[in-house]
């Protein structure tokens, strides 16, 4: 089986910080993989790298056997693949919930208005936001606008899910159905990278942890193995401090 | 001071006139002044460092450098060289245009980065190119916060469009002039033109507002 996601000796800085410090991770497909981590540890930097939204100075990312590095690389194209969830939603406040999942299908891959409007239906019934269709993302609730992002991300049929700290900006009721629609995506084998605070996520739907701290992976391993038996210091430090 | 009507009466017909000439003017500023100013904000976003610079220093020389130094350089430089002979009408247009397009320009660049980058992310991360993310994200969100300043620049050219009087643009202000120079009077003709230009602030405001409403609620 051959890793959907390689990033070899990855290394980046901000200035004169060491943001990645030689990041070597392989991920399978249908595989999720959970990065924690003190804040300012890079673990989101690294998820942005695998979309190229931020650039990296030495290595290389292979997604899907494709080089991010290369010269011939469509990075619009290999972006088409990965989908990407952020804090923040980002949903497109002048245009309609739908109007949001339909955009890129129609503009990108060049799908029908009709199939492309079909599709987003179908994906708001599958995050639960089917009545919010013809909405403005303004009136959404924090939970309904992170599913509806979740929904226009999928909307791409992309082979991979980068969410960016998915839960951080809602209010704690909310974050709950949002982990849910995130857990029933596990289930359906996408492959997904999460940068998460939400330890109790991580061990539950997570087929691997990696620890990062100061830029680096400090450990990884299996939710048991990791959140129960800690080898690093740093790693039962943070632990101590979250769980 | 006795103020006499009769004489406004009189030379109302030449004001009228030169208002239009003034409107004219002024339009075909704004017009050819937001295009040209939208080629400079482009320039000034660009990747491109000689674009860049070459906007910056666009910006810098019509913003830095009084108006009316720029109508003479364009009347009896610009056009003269160009053209071979001076015309008033176009010289009036021309450095209208020049000088609006550094000040939209500057709306243009404001406008478009005031939307939050995680807009662009969002966009580019679906897979849509530079162009595309321009397209249906930024400029739509953008240019609904850019009409309130561009409102205030097309009013401020108005305004200084009374400038080209000086090179005998028949607009407005000459018919003024002219007026004064007729009648040997003071208030008379700057009390009138100055509630015409009023008039065609106060309008053109209103008009904008019109139009702000509309697309607040769109």
């Amino acid at each position: 089986m051959s890793a959907l996601i390689r990033m070899n000796e990855v290394n980046k800085h901000f200035g004169k910080l060491h943001v990645l410090r030689d990041i070597s991770l392989e991920i399978q497909p249908r595989e999720v993989v959970v990065v924690i981590g003190p804040s300012g540890s890079g673990k989101s930097t690294l998820l942005r790298c695998l979309n190229l939204l931020e650039n990296f100075e030495s290595g290389d990312i292979v997604i899907d056997d494709k080089s991010l590095k290369a010269k011939d690389t469509d990075i619009n194209q290999v972006r088409t693949e990965i989908g990407m969830v952020f804090q923040q939603f980002n949903l497109f406040p002048h245009l309609k919930v739908l109007d949001n999942i339909m955009l890129a299908p129609i503009q990108v891959r060049k799908q029908s208005k009709e199939k492309a409007a079909s599709k987003a239906m179908e994906l708001l019934g599958k995050v639960g936001v089917t009545d919010k269709a013809d909405a403005y993302p303004a009136s959404l609730s924090g939970g309904q606008a992170q599913r509806v992002a979740i929904a226009r991300a999928l909307a791409m049929e992309p082979k991979i899910m980068l969410f960016d700290e998915p839960t951080s900006a809602l209010d704690p009721e909310m974050v709950g159905e949002v982990l849910a629609v995130m857990k029933q995506l596990a289930s359906e084998g996408m492959t997904m990278v999460v940068v998460t605070h939400e330890m109790g996520f991580a061990r539950e739907v997570g087929d691997r942890v990696i620890f990062m701290d100061q830029g680096a992976i400090v450990e990884e391993g299996t939710p048991d193995r990791l959140f129960d038996h800690p080898q690093n210091e740093r790693t039962k430090l943070f632990l101590s401090k979250v769980l | 001071m006795d103020f006499r009507f009769e004489i406004i009466a009189d030379y109302l017909p030449l004001l009228l006139r030169g208002a239009l000439v003034t409107i004219a003017i002024s339009a075909a500023s704004i017009v050819i002044g937001s295009a040209l100013g939208l080629v400079v904000a482009w320039g000034k976003l660009s990747a491109n460092f000689a674009a860049r610079y070459l906007a910056s220093g666009y910006i810098h020389f019509f913003r830095g450098t009084p108006l009316l130094v720029q109508i003479l350089l364009v009347h009896f430089g610009i056009v003269y060289v160009i053209l071979g002979k001076t015309d008033a009408m176009i010289a009036a247009i021309v450095a209208l245009s020049l000088n609006s397009a550094a000040y939209t320009a500057e709306i243009y660049r404001a406008g478009v980065q005031s939307i939050d980058k995680g807009q662009t992310e969002a966009a580019r991360s679906l897979g849509m190119t530079h162009f595309q993310t321009m397209r249906f994200i930024i400029l739509p969100q953008a240019i609904k916060r850019m009409i309130p300043p561009f409102g205030n620049e097309f009013i401020v050219l108005i305004k200084d469009s009374s400038l080209v009087s000086i090179i005998a643009a028949q607009e407005l202000m000459y018919w003024t002039d002219a007026f004064k120079g007729q009648y040997l009077a003071v208030w008379e003709p700057y009390l009138t033109a100055a509630f015409i230009y009023l008039v065609l602030t106060y309008s053109f405001s209103k008009l904008l507002n019109y139009v702000e409403r509309r697309l607040q609620t769109s």
